[in-house]
């Protein structure tokens, strides 16, 4: 169990409080490491730049040439409602003592940031820099719901969604499995946020994707993506920025860092073929837009495993993921018909759920993982406990929170809003002026 | 005089604006437009899985003028290098044509307009 303790620390005041989870090996005393604070900083770059403009692109390239706007500004506009929102409460939440309360929710401590001074540290790098990088989590996180809801959501919906479910699924989970609550205890395995990030927003599109009902024309009259080229250029951002998400995840600049690269980038580049080949098996012609979206699976379904697994496990990850992301996507779409319009779901949700349980049996030390302290099933039964635990909890808060916004703010655009476009309908631009 | 449209497979339409600049003709005006015609099922391209129904398919429309007895040659080359053989390979239309005005000198009314015009243009030719 040392092992796990020795990527995710949070703040000094959690650190003092926790006897339980006191590091025994690694960090003697907490000191700073510049090697450390260096490695954070860059990955905390990266991370964003997976937001901006990596899933922005990735996500605007799938829509109609009428709706791009309106994707990169949902995006754009989560960024920094999820920014603010850290600072003043959701990090304090997510990463300070709750006191009584700490099984299951942070405390208010560190209320912007008021216990955080220049030289604070969180382990070997300032907890600012801590700060940071976890900010850039907790910016993606909503912000890759915002693929479900796409062509049709009024923006002020995705205004005050995104901001509350921050606080109220977001910030729990990150607390219960990073931030020392009931899921730590329990011995969870998340090395970078299979369930904190894919799962609950995963679970959460599809919550929303009900509510709001399908796209006209859905599922077969929809035209198709208008620049599959943006979509590369993003999902290639995706890729690159995810070294920063997983690596960085260790907090450390070591060889727990090294190793989640290697499985990050071997999973994604597995994956990317297993759908290409699918694709080239099922429709005659390998796609792009196919490839790119089994890179994204694969980087999701290695995203709990990375730090915990070596490349075996990676490059089944890869195998997994791409397979169980490829069939639920045509489930959802062609079977349960729920129009999850860029496949939220079924590449994030379905792959992060698919590694935190394969971390299971793949971070066991005979097939490279770092070593498993009471064997796989002991492990496994953990992980699913934590999995269940992680989609009950999004979807019933989701539902609540789409149902009191949708009765209050609104949920829908209008129906000749959807059809003219929401660029030019609700921002009052347009993406193409040729 | 007569205007003649003709659509077609947008990735013939090099080969037939090629051929056509070897006869003497007074201009060729394109445009990019997406259209059905008679075939029997819509196209349907895939992305991610997902079917997405083409109601439309991709052509080139192509336009000219000229005289009546340029007409037949005219679509002759235009099928020979249009045609892809098979279903939707596109239609040519033969429409009368009213007058002509150009707008630098702005004369008009003028039946031999394009017979002069061709003339002058091939004279100005280097042989």
């Amino acid at each position: 169990m040392n092992v796990k303790f020795k990527f995710k620390h949070w703040s000094l005041v959690a650190l003092a409080a926790s006897v339980l989870f006191l590091p025994q090996a690694g960090f003697a005393a907490d000191e700073l490491n510049s090697g450390d604070t260096a490695w954070l900083i860059v990955a905390t770059a990266l991370v964003l730049m997976m937001s901006l403009p990596g899933l922005a692109l990735f996500y605007g390239g799938l829509v109609r040439s009428v709706n791009v706007i309106s994707v990169l500004m949902h995006v754009y506009a989560i960024a920094c409602i999820s920014s603010l929102i850290w600072l003043f409460l959701g990090y304090s939440l997510a990463f300070s003592d709750g006191g009584a309360l700490n099984a299951v929710i942070g405390g208010f401590d560190n209320v912007f940031l008021a216990s955080v001074t220049f030289d604070t540290l969180s382990g070997s790098i300032p907890e600012s820099v801590f700060f940071m990088f976890q900010m850039t989590f907790a910016i993606i996180t909503p912000a890759l719901i915002a693929g479900a809801y796409v062509e049709r959501i009024k923006f002020v919906h995705v205004v005050w969604f995104s901001g509350i479910w921050l606080l109220v699924v977001y910030v729990p989970v990150t607390h219960w499995i990073w931030g020392g609550g009931f899921l730590a205890d329990l011995g969870v395995f998340d090395f970078a946020g299979g369930l904190v990030v894919h799962a609950t927003a995963g679970v959460s599109s599809l919550v929303i994707v009900a509510l709001l009902g399908k796209r006209r024309k859905f599922p077969h009259d929809l035209p198709p993506p208008h620049n599959p080229g943006l979509t590369v250029i993003g999902a290639s951002l995706l890729w690159v920025g995810w070294f920063g998400f997983n690596a960085g995840s260790a907090l450390v600049s070591d060889g727990s860092a090294g190793m989640a690269m290697l499985v990050t980038h071997i999973s994604a580049a597995t994956a990317s073929l297993v759908w290409l080949f699918i694709e080239w098996w099922k429709f005659k012609k390998p796609s792009l837009i196919g490839t790119v979206t089994g890179t994204i699976a694969g980087l999701a379904t290695v995203t709990p495993a990375s730090g915990f697994i070596g490349p075996i496990g990676g490059f089944v990850c890869g195998l997994v993921g791409g397979v169980l992301c490829y069939l639920a996507v045509v489930l959802i779409r062609e079977k349960i018909k729920l129009d999850d319009s860029l496949d939220v779901f079924a590449v994030h949700g379905v792959g992060g759920i698919a590694g935190t349980l394969l971390v299971a049996v793949f971070a066991s030390a005979s097939l490279g993982g770092v070593g498993l302290e009471d064997g796989i099933l002991a492990q496994f039964i953990r992980q699913i406990s934590g999995t269940v635990i992680v989609i009950v909890w999004s979807a019933i808060i989701s539902v609540i929170l789409v149902l009191a916004l949708r009765a209050t703010v609104g949920l829908r655009e209008s129906a000749r809003a959807e059809a003219e476009g929401l660029d030019y309908a609700v921002h009052g631009e347009r993406s193409y002026n040729l | 005089m007569k205007v003649i449209v003709a659509i077609v497979k947008r990735h013939r339409v090099d080969d037939v604006i090629d051929e056509l600049r070897k006869v003497p003709i007074l201009g060729i005006t394109t445009w990019e437009v997406l259209g059905f015609g008679a075939e029997p099922k819509e196209d349907v391209e895939i992305y991610r899985g997902h079917e997405y129904r083409l109601r439309l398919k991709p052509m080139e429309l192509i336009m000219t003028a000229v005289t009546d007895d340029m007409v037949d040659n005219i679509m002759q080359t235009i099928r020979d290098y249009g045609n892809t053989g098979e279903i939707s390979a596109g239609k040519i239309f033969v429409l009368d044509l009213v007058d002509i005005m150009r707008i630098r000198t702005g004369e008009s009314g003028m039946a031999g307009l394009l017979v002069s015009e061709i003339e002058l243009d091939q004279s100005q030719k280097p042989n």
